[in-house]
């Protein structure tokens, strides 16, 4: 069994560069100013794992928190 | 040519690491060794030219100043022989420090999310296919001449409302101020003057007639206490839009189909998987990322250790950022499906480009429908590819001959 993962952006550093929602577009929102929100509470479904990691490494602004839980 | 505003020649250059300068033919041509070369020797590296002016190497350096607004600011943003008075309203938000930057900003900033780019993208693949049109049935073409240098153009002009026929007079401003306007002051003052008449005119226009573009938004558009724009931020924006939408993404276009067409490898990989596109666009933003913007160092402080005097410029180098071996393994290759790529082609912190969506959707457009239709095309080794000079990086004559090699 894999742990649950969660994901969670940092509204203080995120400056919407959107390749979160791009590369992971269950996991994440994007506000009105394109500025992004984890999707819901943040848990990742099953399957989406590596998305989620993914959209870690590419956030320019290191925003992403991926939490092992 | 005896134009009597001849820009200021510059010697050359001989030592890169105590005398850079970004308008030397060198560094036009291929900056990427020198950047090796300054990243060796130091995270920050220093020149008398421009009145002073530092240059980061590194990512981590990169990265330090484009958070740090206390010691470095936005109100000049181009890194040229003269430093002139400060306009206030220049180009908000990309010349706004805190606190007045973040209004400005989040004007700007729903017009141009993803989704709303969703919306521009049918234009786009039609002016790409409007123009492949044009030139398909010839043996030869220039690309950046007839294909790349359109795009954007065209689709600012289409979000703003304005003729996209007139794109040569856009294109030919920003060519005076990005440019010639490094060491030529009348050629800028001149170009931002026609700008400005022109956008006024345009705002005259709707004040009878209102339109649903990005000029009569910015006219609409009213700040927390409900009171409009002062008419030199509208002008101000708008000016910003014209001239960060063009040779940007031109730039970023035109490097992409240049790498492509030096790289059959790469070329027949996304013919064969076009899924891969969106990835590989990242990629090639990394590898010639266009942009480098400046700051001003208003506070003495140290970057990565360096100390830097207040009173000198910053060529904030994105561009060099992305090819440090330290943050990007095998920075000086450009692999199509790199997986963790955190470049910062469109800036990093507050200033992070408004466009950035816009940009990105149209590179792949660009790419898109160039690959369906024009599949074999190769660099013609009997002409030349000339790459811009200074602040924006991107092939301005891009040579290619289409069709299988026979
Ligand atoms: S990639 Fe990072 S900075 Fe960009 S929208 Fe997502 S969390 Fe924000």
């Amino acid at each position: 069994m894999t742990e649950r993962l969660k994901v969670h952006v940092d509204p203080d550093k995120c400056q919407g560069h959107a390749r979160c929602k791009a590369l992971a577009p269950e996991l994440f929102e994007l506000d009105e100013y394109g500025n992004a929100h984890e999707a819901g509470d943040g848990i990742v479904p099953p399957g989406l794992e590596d998305k989620a990691w993914l959209a870690k490494s590419n956030c320019p602004e290191i925003a992403i928190d991926v939490i092992e839980e | 040519m005896s134009d009597v505003s001849q820009p200021a020649a510059h010697p050359p250059v001989t030592d890169w690491v105590h005398d850079f300068d970004h308008t030397d033919p060198q560094w036009t041509d291929d900056p990427f060794p020198i950047w090796d070369e300054l990243r060796a020797t130091s995270p920050v590296v220093h020149t008398n030219r421009f009145l002073g002016c530092y240059l980061p190497t590194t990512y981590e350096a990169v990265r330090e100043i484009a958070n740090d607004t206390e010691h470095f600011s936005s109100r000049r943003i181009i890194v040229r022989d003269v430093r002139p008075e400060i306009n206030r309203n220049a180009a908000p938000p990309i010349t706004s420090d805190p606190p007045e930057h973040k209004p400005a900003k989040q004007l700007l900033l729903p017009p141009f999310t993803p989704d709303a780019m969703k919306k521009l993208e049918p234009r786009v693949r039609a002016i790409c296919n409007e123009l492949i049109d044009e030139f398909i049935a010839e043996k030869s073409v220039d690309a950046a001449a007839r294909y790349t240098k359109h795009i954007p153009v065209r689709a600012i002009a289409h979000m703003l409302g304005i003729p996209e026929g007139d794109s040569d007079l856009f294109v030919g401003w920003i060519h005076m101020i990005l440019e010639l306007g490094i060491k030529d002051e009348t050629k800028l003052l001149q170009a931002v003057q026609e700008m400005s008449a022109y956008f006024s005119a345009q705002i005259e226009a709707r004040k009878t007639k209102p339109t649903d573009d990005l000029i009569s938004y910015l006219m609409n558009a009213r700040d927390k206490q409900g009171n409009p724009l002062e008419d030199s931020h509208v002008l101000g924006s708008l000016r910003l839009l014209l001239i960060a939408g063009i040779d940007t993404t031109w730039s970023a276009i035109g490097s992409s189909l240049w790498h492509l067409a030096k790289t059959p490898a790469d070329r027949d990989r996304l013919i064969a998987e076009p899924e891969l596109i969106p990835t590989a666009v990242e990629e090639l933003l990394r590898a010639y990322s266009p942009v480098t913007m400046a700051r001003e160092v208003v506070k003495e402080t140290t970057i990565s250790g360096c100390p830097v005097k207040a009173g000198n410029m910053v060529l904030l180098s994105f561009p060099a950022a992305n090819r440090d071996p330290k943050m990007f393994p095998d920075a000086d290759k450009v692999v199509i499906d790199r997986r963790e790529n955190r470049h910062a082609a469109f800036g990093l912190g507050i200033h992070r480009c408004i466009g950035s969506n816009l940009a990105r959707m149209e590179m792949q457009v660009a790419l898109e429908e160039w690959l369906k239709r024009i599949p074999d095309f190769r660099l013609d080794l009997a002409g030349t590819v000339t790459w811009s000079q200074g602040t924006v990086r991107g092939p301005r004559q891009l040579p290619f001959l289409l069709g299988k090699a026979m």
